[in-house]
């Protein structure tokens, strides 16, 4: 495989309803701020760009089948190659490593990643209903297809089998939103108290309206190239900023569609299958998971995501990446809901299972020079969700993991201000980062670690 | 009396209206002018019925209308699952069909819903869970009643609770429900 690096990126707005542009014109606007970003004209980068990935969840609400064409003629690329993916939440995450391989595997020097949803088309709860068809239609739709229903009876299992609480759960929505505050980009950008996360509508139990994130309209861009690609494009003009970001891990993983089909495995098949190195390699750590097991806990259940831990130990093991809570500057994940921000800390390995609850309140996910209005016992020690996340910057599905991406790439380039306008969400010397992208109730993830190439 | 709430709900639908303001003459500076304009909306109906089949999984929708709950089994593992799956996850073959109806079950996870998909809304507030049987390796996704979704509480995880079937049945899942086994 080759070296992939990416090496700019750009977002639209997101916001409820972007009525003033088609489809089209919004993964433009992005495509557009991706090329100014490195002074690449139009007609440059058409000649340049050898294909594309295009990423969107829904054909449900656009009521447009083949909308990637549409993109692809709108951004001037066709005939080049290109084709859509999709994987639930996890499509942009998905389409960001489809561009990878294009690149690694020598097929492209030159590839352009975008994606979008445009969710405003339908009214909130019809889009609710669109999204829990990504349920077994048979079994799970008709009983009640919600998705806040699936998420709220996992964390409900995490609360009973771990002693996770709501209050836990909230420190994710405070600390989001208020990192998003510093974000132009984002949808919501209010400074929350845990106590009005807790007083909001209850919409699933225990989740209330302001610990799920929000339906979107919105597009993000990510342009990859191989070292013949950078070449070419700096031939032609292109200001590529030094150094540059390399892509040095990739990893997916799924699981079965229904909750209910899902394993609860013991300990012996856990500890050889599932557990990170550095939990293998811990007697301390074996032990705690001796006594949880001893306790009954079983794996994964319904309370952990085996795609999140099997992409982020592929990941890991192609990065080189040990110890993940001290060797990540910070990490992008997919916060849908305040439950899965901490069920993932777990699959990622920042903690152990059965801690996210209190590394949630504990002070290590949030950013160092931020007041968040919280009593924080420990110092920052990983910035998770620096942007503010799915759950305050909006969630325009095949659009939210390239989002992701396209903020990474900034932090490591240390260009948040640029792009910003403000240097708050800045992770100082920010080395290398993580991205997650998850699919509804972990069916498909997607971890890419990216790096600052010293 | 209740507070009213700020904001009202938005809703679709409205006049029909026949013909919109547009520039009189289309002069150069009237033409710019369009660039200036908000965006044209209109409703778009997308109805459509399907003819679902559930195929390999048929004779479960009939054990619920004939009172019966069933489940799959590999015959050479014994690996059963709460949930009709036509071959085993593990070892590929075809699985057979067992009868669970009277097996003990517990509640394993489950919440209230106040809001939902459309088509649900006018349920609010119901109990989704995922229910446990003895002997049973996988969950089954049900819909929990003879609860007070007030009193909803972590101490209902572990309830054991019983299956009840609709008199009337409708050939979807819900045709089964649990209630507490007491």
């Amino acid at each position: 495989m080759r070296p992939v690096y990416v090496v700019s990126g750009g977002v639209s707005k997101f916001a409820k309803a972007r009525p003033d542009k088609n489809f089209q014109a919004i993964i433009k606007e992005a495509y557009d701020y991706l090329l100014d970003d490195i002074g690449l004209d139009f007609e440059t980068a058409t000649r340049l760009i050898d294909g594309s990935v295009a990423s969107y969840f829904s054909d449900h609400f656009s009521r447009q089948l083949m909308a990637g064409i549409m993109a692809q003629d709108y951004l001037g690329l066709v005939p080049k190659p290109s084709h859509r993916v999709e994987g639930g939440g996890a499509t942009g995450g998905l389409c960001f490593q489809e561009a990878w391989k294009s690149v690694a595997s020598g097929h492209m020097d030159v590839c352009l990643a975008y994606g979008f949803e445009t969710m405003s088309h339908v009214e909130t709860w019809k889009g609710n209903e669109f999204i829990a068809l990504a349920s077994d239609v048979s079994f799970d739709y008709p009983v009640g297809g919600f998705y806040s229903g699936y998420y709220a009876m996992m964390v409900t299992r995490h609360m009973k089998e771990f002693g996770t609480t709501p209050e836990q759960l909230a420190h994710v929505s405070v600390k989001n939103h208020i990192n998003a505050y510093h974000n132009p980009y984002a949808q919501k950008r209010n400074r929350y108290t845990i106590e009005d996360i807790r007083n909001a509508p209850m919409v699933a139990w225990p989740l209330t309206r302001l610990d799920i994130c929000v339906m979107s309209d919105g597009a993000a861009a990510t342009l990859l190239v191989s070292e013949e690609g950078l070449r070419k494009l700096e031939a032609a003009g292109a200001q590529i900023p030094r150094p540059l970001v390399k892509i040095t891990g990739i990893g997916r993983g799924t699981d079965a569609m229904r909750m209910s089909d899902r394993p609860h495995v013991d300990y012996d098949y856990f500890m050889e299958n599932y557990a990170t190195q550095q939990e293998k390699d811990s007697d301390e750590t074996r032990a705690y998971y001796k006594k949880l097991w001893e306790h009954g806990t079983r794996y994964p259940g319904v309370h952990s995501f085996r795609a999140g831990r099997t992409a982020g130990n592929m990941a890991y093991k192609m990065a080189g990446v040990y110890d993940p809570l001290h060797e990540l500057d910070f990490v992008e994940l997919h916060d849908a809901y305040t439950s899965s921000e901490i069920q993932t800390y777990e699959d990622m390995g920042l903690c152990r299972y059965g801690e996210g609850g209190p590394f949630a309140a504990s002070g290590k996910a949030f950013l160092p020079n931020i007041d968040y209005g919280l009593d924080l016992p420990e110092k920052s020690e990983c910035a998770v969700n620096p942007s503010g996340g799915l759950i305050a910057c909006g969630h325009p599905v095949g659009a939210t993991g390239l989002m992701q991406a396209v903020f990474a790439t900034w932090q490591l380039q240390g260009s948040i201000k640029k792009h910003f306008g403000d240097d708050a969400l800045q992770v100082k010397d920010a080395k290398r980062g993580a991205i997650h992208s998850h699919a509804g109730t972990g069916t498909y993830v997607t971890v890419s670690i990216l790096e600052r190439e010293e | 009396m209740a507070k009213l709430p700020s904001k009202r709900p938005e809703t679709l639908g409205g006049y029909i209206v026949h013909g919109i303001p547009f520039p009189v003459e289309t002069d150069p500076e009237a033409l710019a002018f369009l660039k200036r304009l908000a965006p044209i909306q209109i409703e778009q109906e997308y109805k459509i019925t399907y003819l679902h089949s559930y195929a390999q999984d048929s004779p479960w929708f009939a054990g619920l209308t004939n009172k019966h709950l069933l489940a799959n089994r590999d015959p050479k593992t014994g690996y059963t699952y709460a949930t009709p799956r036509g071959h085993d996850m593990y070892t590929g073959q075809e699985t057979e069909w067992i009868d669970i109806t009277d097996r003990p079950a517990k509640v394993h996870t489950f919440t209230v819903c106040y809001f939902g998909s459309e088509e649900f809304l006018p349920e609010t507030p119901f109990v989704l869970a995922l229910v446990e049987f003895e002997g049973v390796n996988t969950l089954l996704l049900t819909r929990l009643m003879g609860v007070d979704p007030a009193e909803a509480s972590l101490d209902w995880v572990g309830m054991e609770v019983k299956p009840r079937f609709l008199r009337n049945s409708k050939l979807k899942p819900t045709d089964v429900y649990f209630v507490p086994a007491e």
